[in-house]
């Protein structure tokens, strides 16, 4: 038994930190966040090219074939990077559900297309409630006579929907939970930005006025659908978590190093206890959350039937680890802390969204205790 | 990464159940309950006997003193399965903890086949002479005097907060041996017997009422000069080598321990009410118990993580301290947790409506030293921040 990286592994994360420390320096984030979409297609290119858009897909797909732990591990570059854009939306969540729901056309057709980086996606789930249950799924999708759904309704906060070029709704049809496959250009669909606090991610509201599309579209319907929504939702928050850990790594040490040069009274800020233990603080929220990320992966990719709490586990923990690690930063960085120019804020704003994102620590604590107090 | 246990680790451990299912004492859960401290301590170490005896102390220790000489991967299966089985823990905890591993790393050949075997086998039980009245967390301002005469170290001064100091043959006593020596320099780690002529040993009385610390004077103690472990003069550096296995190891038995109270009491909140409703349907409540297997599995994860860690760079290092915050501070908010759950009931110390005996009201008041034994919170952050982050340091 080993916890801890393989030598396999640790070169993965060795040439991810390094791929995107350099194509993506805090310059180059600043300068994508101001974009519409928070991401250029040469950017995108380049990560298909390194095989990160297909990174946990098989080869027949035009996959890398990684399993879920080395996806993790270079998802935690990705989040000290501050990679901007719709990575996970892509990837992690429309990526999985077409594996899982799609058939076998659809797969070569749309997963293939994510991988190579010719398109881009998201699921849109969320409507009014804002809630990660899947129960809360209340958009209609008709059948019709000619075999074709018309869907009418909105769905919200749906992450990198404008850059998307088809979308992957959950509707009910009757009282079933399923998935359809909708083109962006779809008559009587509209995005409309939700404006949030991540700056290097876009929310949306997608309505759906009558939107027509035909009987292929449909990935699956009932407990398939179901399943594949639920599969994807692991997936993606496993990723997001891993991120979440890059992110405050980077939070460290920008920290440590101010608290190492900035002087006040005379010495590094950083010889006061004050100052000391909340970087302790920071240290001991990172390591946590990386020591359960990691383990919630490895659960994943094990089909480990205790992988649903290990999920749970890691981002209850992350969502308030990482937003707790960004309250400090910028608290030891003080004023300049408090400036645009200064990073904290960007991390603390993807921190925001990243506790909020496929459920917070209050959602995740109840569904681990439906797990270990109802049996 | 690769969590599944190797052949050789399932072997080990499949053995060990079918050992632990044959010989665990059924009766241990009255003698937790209801003995007195002593009589439980006698009842643990006739337990470590049995142990020792099946062959299953000192895991990871050398084959040639005693141990099994298998892995602290081992180590660990054997405290998880310990667990497992609702076994006893064993008696000699320092003596198995922390100074049978600096024995082990320090001592030379002769010291470890004189102390090692008999730290296994509970034939004698070892306490640590570090703290004193004057020396807490700053441990290295130390006054306690060893003067070479001869052949002889002649010890004088006071230690204080000996665990097990009413039980110990022996004690790992660090001392202050070049008396012109300030700070971490001019220590000496002694293997003191406690039956040497001028050593007083009085109990001392803790908030829970129990003294499961003591004071130890000595007043011309004579101990021989072989008994130093490691070099003269260099006790700092073996000291440190025990406080790292304290922070780093102790973690694992505190983790499982506060595992089995969490489970406990998910069981009571199907029995107890709050907020109007079973205490297993109310949301706030399920909200804290949650949080509180989150914390207690992250303290888990971390542990294994740092296992792997110590078998790939052959230590213990700084980051024990994470644990050791990890371990105490959740075991705090727990004990709120079972607290407020209990309500009423989580006051009662005995009589018939104590729940479990009052042992949340104990755990309640015992945990509050969680976050000062085995070097404060404070300290633990200052030892991250200065050694682990490498801030400046604030002393």
């Amino acid at each position: 038994m080993h916890f801890g990286l393989s030598e396999t592994q640790q070169t993965i994360k060795k040439s991810a930190k390094e791929f995107f420390s350099a194509e993506c320096p805090m310059p180059e984030v600043r300068r994508l966040m101001e974009t519409e979409h928070a991401m250029d297609d040469a950017l995108w290119k380049k990560f298909a090219e390194q095989g990160w858009t297909g990174i946990i897909f098989p080869e027949s797909y035009d996959g890398f074939g990684l399993g879920i732990f080395e996806m993790a591990i270079a998802l935690e570059e990705m989040g000290r990077a501050l990679v901007p854009g719709p990575f996970i939306s892509t990837v992690l969540l429309a990526g999985t559900v077409l594996e899982r729901a799609g058939s076998q056309e659809q797969k070569q057709k749309y997963l293939g297309a994510i991988c190579r980086g010719e398109a881009k996606s998201t699921v849109a789930l969320l409507e009014r409630s804002g809630s990660w249950n899947l129960d809360s799924v209340m958009v209609r999708a008709k059948h019709q006579d000619d075999g074709s759904y018309t869907i009418s309704g909105d769905k919200l906060f749906v992450t990198d929907a404008g850059i998307a070029d088809f979308l992957l709704v959950a509707v009910r049809i009757e009282d079933a939970v399923a998935l359809l496959l909708v083109p962006s250009d779809a008559p009587g669909l509209t995005k409309t930005l939700m404006p949030g606090v991540d700056l290097t991610r876009r929310l949306y509201q997608v309505s759906f006025n009558k939107v027509n599309v035909p009987a292929a579209n449909l990935l699956a319907r009932g407990p398939k659908a179901r399943e594949a929504l639920e599969a994807a939702l692991d997936v993606a928050c496993v990723g997001l978590t891993a991120e979440m850990v890059g992110g405050m790594q980077r939070l460290l040490d920008i920290t440590v190093e101010y608290a190492k040069t900035r002087k006040q009274f005379g010495k590094p800020i950083g010889t006061f206890q004050a100052v000391q233990h909340q970087c302790a603080d920071m240290l001991f929220l990172l390591e946590g959350a990386r020591s359960s990320a990691y383990y919630a992966a490895w659960m994943l990719s094990e089909n480990d039937p205790g992988a649903k709490a290990a999920v749970s586990v890691a981002k209850a923990y992350a969502s308030e680890g990482y937003r707790d690690a960004g309250n400090k930063s910028i608290q030891v960085q003080g004023g300049m802390g408090f400036t645009w120019e200064n990073d904290a804020h960007l991390f603390y704003r993807r921190a925001k969204a990243s506790e909020l994102a496929f459920g917070d620590a209050t959602f995740h604590r109840e569904r681990l205790a439906q797990i270990i107090i109802d049996k | 990464m690769d969590l599944n246990l190797s052949a050789e680790e399932t072997k080990f451990r499949d053995e060990l159940a079918a050992w632990l299912k044959a010989n665990v004492p059924s009766d241990w859960e009255t003698h937790r309950l209801h003995d007195t401290m002593h009589d439980r301590f006698d009842f643990l170490r006739k337990w470590q006997k049995r142990v020792f005896e099946g062959g299953w102390a000192g895991v990871a220790w050398p084959k040639e003193y005693g141990g099994r000489g298998a892995g602290l991967m081992e180590q660990v299966i054997f405290t998880e399965e310990m667990a497992k089985a609702s076994a006893p823990p064993l008696a000699n905890v320092l003596g198995l903890a922390l100074i049978g591993p600096t024995i082990v790393a320090y001592g030379t050949g002769a010291q470890k086949k004189r102390y090692l075997a008999n730290i296994l086998s509970g034939d004698e039980i070892w306490c640590q002479g570090f703290s004193e009245p004057n020396a807490g967390s700053d441990l290295a301002g130390l006054r306690t005097e060893a003067r070479l005469e001869g052949d002889h170290y002649i010890v004088n001064g006071q230690k204080v907060w000996n665990s097990y100091g009413w039980a110990a043959d022996w004690c790992a006593l660090v001392t202050r041996s070049d008396p012109a020596s300030q700070k971490h320099k001019g220590l000496s780690y002694l293997l003191v017997d406690m039956k040497s002529p001028g050593i007083e040993v009085r109990p001392l009385r803790q908030l829970t009422g129990e003294s499961e610390f003591t004071e130890i004077f000595f007043r011309d103690v004579k101990v021989p000069a072989e008994n130093v472990l490691g070099t003269a003069g260099d006790g700092w550096n073996v000291a440190l080598g025990t406080l790292a296995h304290e922070r780093a190891t102790l973690g694992v038995s505190a983790q499982i321990a506060i595992r089995r109270q969490i489970d406990r009491l998910i069981e009571l909140s199907h029995e107890v009410e709050a907020n109007g409703t079973v205490a297993a349907q109310d949301p706030l409540t399920r909200q804290k118990l949650a949080q509180s297997y989150i914390e207690n599995e992250v303290l888990r994860l971390n542990q294994m993580r740092a296992v792997s860690k110590i078998i790939q760079t052959g230590a213990p290092g700084p980051e024990g301290s994470i644990l050791k915050l990890a371990w105490s501070e959740s075991n705090q908010r727990f004990q709120i947790v079972a607290q407020e759950m209990l309500g009423a009931y989580a006051q009662l110390t005995g009589g018939d409506f104590a729940i479990d005996a009052g042992a949340f009201s104990y755990a309640y008041l015992r945990t509050r030293g969680n976050t000062i034994e085995a070097g404060t919170s404070e300290i633990q952050r200052n030892i991250i921040g200065q050694h682990v982050l490498g801030l400046p340091k604030s002393y």
